[in-house]
């Protein structure tokens, strides 16, 4: 990975506008910008009175801000789009059959393709699972997978969120917005829709039931208000006509899973869980959990209701596992790997470990459990305080670590004060697992609205775009 | 429904109606002690406290009976759990915690209410202030109620909401009556002096229904007459029957294989439609409401338990 000047995805190296951008450069060029403002408000305004706000961590609690929305598309030709869906649904593939493995066979271990110490010896491993049989052997039934396109033009994967990844509700609120604030710019491209992924949702979720079940009831399960994706989970349960509900509305009898409504309990097949495994039944995981449901894994693990996504599957998107993926898809689907990984070094082996001292200014260092953005280092915008600092937590923990080249995530046309500007994004397609695999062309966008910073993460004060796939 | 989800509607709509009426009380009360003896003035400042079961608390903090006091207490107190302050505060957090099962238009009157009654300074509502203070909680309780009724899918939301509302102002008639015929021990012939009349007048005054009183008897105010329209007359929509119309109604909608609430429901539907005005005072009257508000909480009691759980959910607030 050579660093070269920036891929920018509007214009070529030449200046020149890419041809799937034409008619939005074309736009911004006649539009005045007091117009564009104007529109920004309204849908600022929109937003709020919607509802669709999300909490900040440490912030006051019940505190609620906007994630900012940025109105200038991210435009994605379908060519290229083709390509990468297929190889998003290629590692999300891969990533099943590699969870489904090391719960039963563990042929890959035998192999010695991935250490057994890295999947044994890893806090997401859940023992509680081996053996567990699921429907259709998925794990992730909803993975999130974060791309980055680097300056030489390519899109690497950043990475894989198996567990509770969130946002979708932005990607289809996002879309909404634009349709309604610019309606002419949908008449100047075909834009391929995202509006029926609640409905794919649902029929994955359906899809996932315990076999036995003929029409199974869905679930929406939340740890509650004040959870920071609390708006999503309301959405996705409404846009699906599903209950919302929370652990204390859960009860389980004769290992089987019901809720509390007004009419009696009512049997509960397949549950789409926002809360992490942790959390999930005091009596199996954290004693202390107030948000979980006691009795919920026996039931599972009797294989009387499904859990969307599966118990264990941290272990696969611990960033530590990353670098194997690529393996992985070698080893179980005989394919050459789609969609390229970012080169990692693994800090608990010792000679990553020295190269990553030695390089430290220049690299980005994650915790291998983290997300968010917290945690993490950029080494070359950090201070020599923090260099300092993470040298010790290196030193001290160094297997609780990944690092990574800092790469030059592309930009896209961007609002800012003084008109447009360029700005760093990234983009998280939502893959679905059930039967088949699925996904709706397009993603959710995110924008790291600080000129010149490559974080884009919501709770790091990053803004969100539509995400268009044309024809 | 999800029990939760009508536990949090139901509370809601009782905290509201429960903060109306609240308003209700202390604006008569104020109005009240400008007038009488200092013993009749003492007598009015406890009936607030009275009505609302909150003069154990409100001695606990041993200070004397004043009415800044009374407003402090049943106004702004965020420890008193039955204050305005605290009842809007509970009834926007059960709002927002079932955002998603109610229209926009209710959380945003909610959630409003809330955020004005933050703004409210200890300063504005003394003297006048007090009666503009009240006037806007009886104002914000009157649009949520209408908002709901006007934006709201007929179906458990609705019914549990009109069931908190109704039930709730049921309790608070029976209590203000009773607190009044408590007070005055008076027989069926007694008219009182003129003093009496105003107390009469007031208590009329605070559930609205003065106007109502003159179109009906075309007399002066006998108590009689008070309790016929407070309990029995179902035009009057405070009275005892008219919340029970409402209660019966929202309870048939309602769909669930309870029984023992449902049926306790009709029971006092059907006692307050055969009552007689007279017979009840010859069996007397406060007998009669302590037997009511009884009743109304035993059904509180089993419709929690057959629909909205059987644990005390943290949707009433901190009210024990």
């Amino acid at each position: 990975m050579e660093r070269r000047q920036k891929y920018d995805e509007m214009r070529a190296a030449d200046g020149k506008v890419r041809p799937h951008f034409g008619p939005i450069a074309e736009w911004l060029a006649q539009t005045p910008a007091g117009r564009v403002a104007e529109k920004r408000r309204e849908a600022d305004l929109l937003f709020h009175r919607v509802g669709i706000t999300f909490a900040v961590y440490g912030d006051e609690q019940g505190a609620e801000r906007l994630i900012p929305f940025d109105t200038i598309p991210r435009i994605i030709p379908k060519a290229e789009w083709d390509v990468l869906a297929k190889g998003l649904k290629q590692r999300v593939d891969a990533l099943n059959r590699f969870l489904h493995d090391i719960y039963h066979g563990q042929e890959i271990l035998k192999a010695s393709v991935v250490p057994p110490d890295q999947v044994l010896k890893n806090a997401g491993f859940q023992k509680e699972m081996r053996g567990v049989e699921l429907p259709n052997r998925v794990y992730s039934n909803i993975a999130g997978i974060d791309l980055v396109r680097h300056s030489d033009g390519k899109y690497y994967v950043l990475e894989d969120n198996l567990r509770t990844p969130s946002g979708v509700s932005y990607m289809i609120e996002n879309r909404k917005m634009m349709m309604r604030l610019f309606p002419e710019l949908f008449e100047r491209q075909t834009v391929l829709p995202v509006e029926h992924y609640p409905a794919l949702l649902l029929e994955t979720l359906r899809a996932s039931a315990p076999p036995r079940v003929r029409d199974p009831v869905v679930a929406v399960l939340t740890p509650g208000q004040y959870n920071s994706a609390y708006f999503e989970h309301a959405f996705l349960a409404q846009q699906m006509g599903v209950e919302l509900v929370e652990g204390a509305d859960l009860f389980t009898k004769d290992n089987s899973v019901y809720m509390r409504t007004t009419s009696g309990r009512q049997r509960v097949d397949v549950i789409y869980r926002r809360l992490d495994d942790a959390f999930l039944d005091p009596l199996a995981f954290k004693k202390d959990s107030m948000l979980g449901v006691p009795g919920l894994f026996a039931a599972y693990r009797a294989g009387n209701v499904a859990l969307a996504n599966a118990v264990g599957t941290g272990v696969a998107d611990d960033k530590s596992t990353y670098p194997y993926v690529p393996e992985m898809i070698r080893f179980y689907l005989k394919e050459e790997p789609i969609l390229a990984n970012v080169p990692t070094w693994l800090c608990g082996k010792p000679k990553d470990l020295a190269h990553v001292m030695e390089h430290l200014a220049e690299l980005v260092v994650k915790e291998v459990q983290g997300s968010g953005g917290y945690g993490m280092l950029v080494g070359p915008s950090a201070s020599k305080a923090e260099l300092g600092a993470f040298r010790k937590l290196l030193k001290e923990n160094p297997r609780n670590y990944i690092a990574q080249p800092t790469l030059s995530l592309s930009t896209c046309p961007t609002f800012v004060k003084r008109g447009f500007a360029p700005r760093h994004v990234d983009l998280r397609p939502y893959v679905l697992s059930g039967k088949e695999v699925k996904l709706v062309p397009g993603g959710l966008t995110r924008v790291a609205l600080k000129e010149g910073s490559l974080v884009v993460n919501s709770s790091q004060g990053g803004g969100t775009k539509d995400t268009w796939v044309v024809e | 429904m999800l029990s939760r989800v009508a536990d949090r509607i139901y509370w809601m709509s009782r905290q509201i109606e429960r903060a109306e009426n609240m308003a209700r009380i202390l604006g008569v009360t104020s109005n009240m002690v400008l007038f009488g003896t200092k013993e009749t003035r003492e007598q009015n400042l406890l009936a607030p406290l009275t009505i609302t079961d909150c003069a154990e608390r409100y001695f606990e903090q041993k200070k004397p009976v004043t009415l800044q006091g009374l407003v402090d207490f049943l106004a702004l107190d965020p420890d008193n759990p039955s204050s305005i302050y605290s009842c809007l505060r509970s009834a926007r957090e059960n709002g927002h915690a079932v955002r998603w099962q109610i229209t926009s238009e209710m959380w945003e009157s909610l959630n409003t209410t809330w955020l004005e009654m933050r703004r409210v300074r200890r300063s504005e509502i003394a003297g006048a202030g007090a009666t503009k203070f009240f006037d806007w909680v009886k104002d914000r309780s009157h649009l949520f109620r209408g908002v709901t009724y006007g934006t709201i899918m007929r179906g458990d939301a609705f019914n549990f909401s009109r069931l908190g509302t109704f039930l709730e102002r049921a309790d608070n008639t029976a209590r203000i009556l009773d607190v009044k015929y408590h007070v005055h021990l008076p027989s069926i012939k007694d008219v009182g002096g003129a003093l009496d009349h105003y107390q009469w007048t007031a208590l009329l005054r605070s559930v609205s229904s003065f106007e109502t009183y003159q179109a009906l008897y075309r007399d002066q105010v006998l108590p009689i007459n008070v309790a016929q329209l407070l309990i029995l007359e179902r035009r009057m929509p405070r009275s005892l029957a008219a919340c029970f119309d409402q209660v019966t109604q929202a309870m048939e909608r309602i769909e669930g294989h309870d029984r023992a609430a449902k049926r306790l429901a009709s029971e006092l539907h059907a006692r307050l439609t055969n009552a007689d005005i007279e017979e009840i005072f010859k069996d007397g009257l406060h007998e009669y409401l302590t037997e009511c508000i009884a009743d109304m909480n035993e059904l509180a009691v089993r419709i929690q338990r057959a629909y909205l759980g059987t644990e005390l959910g943290t949707a009433q607030g901190r009210r024990k």
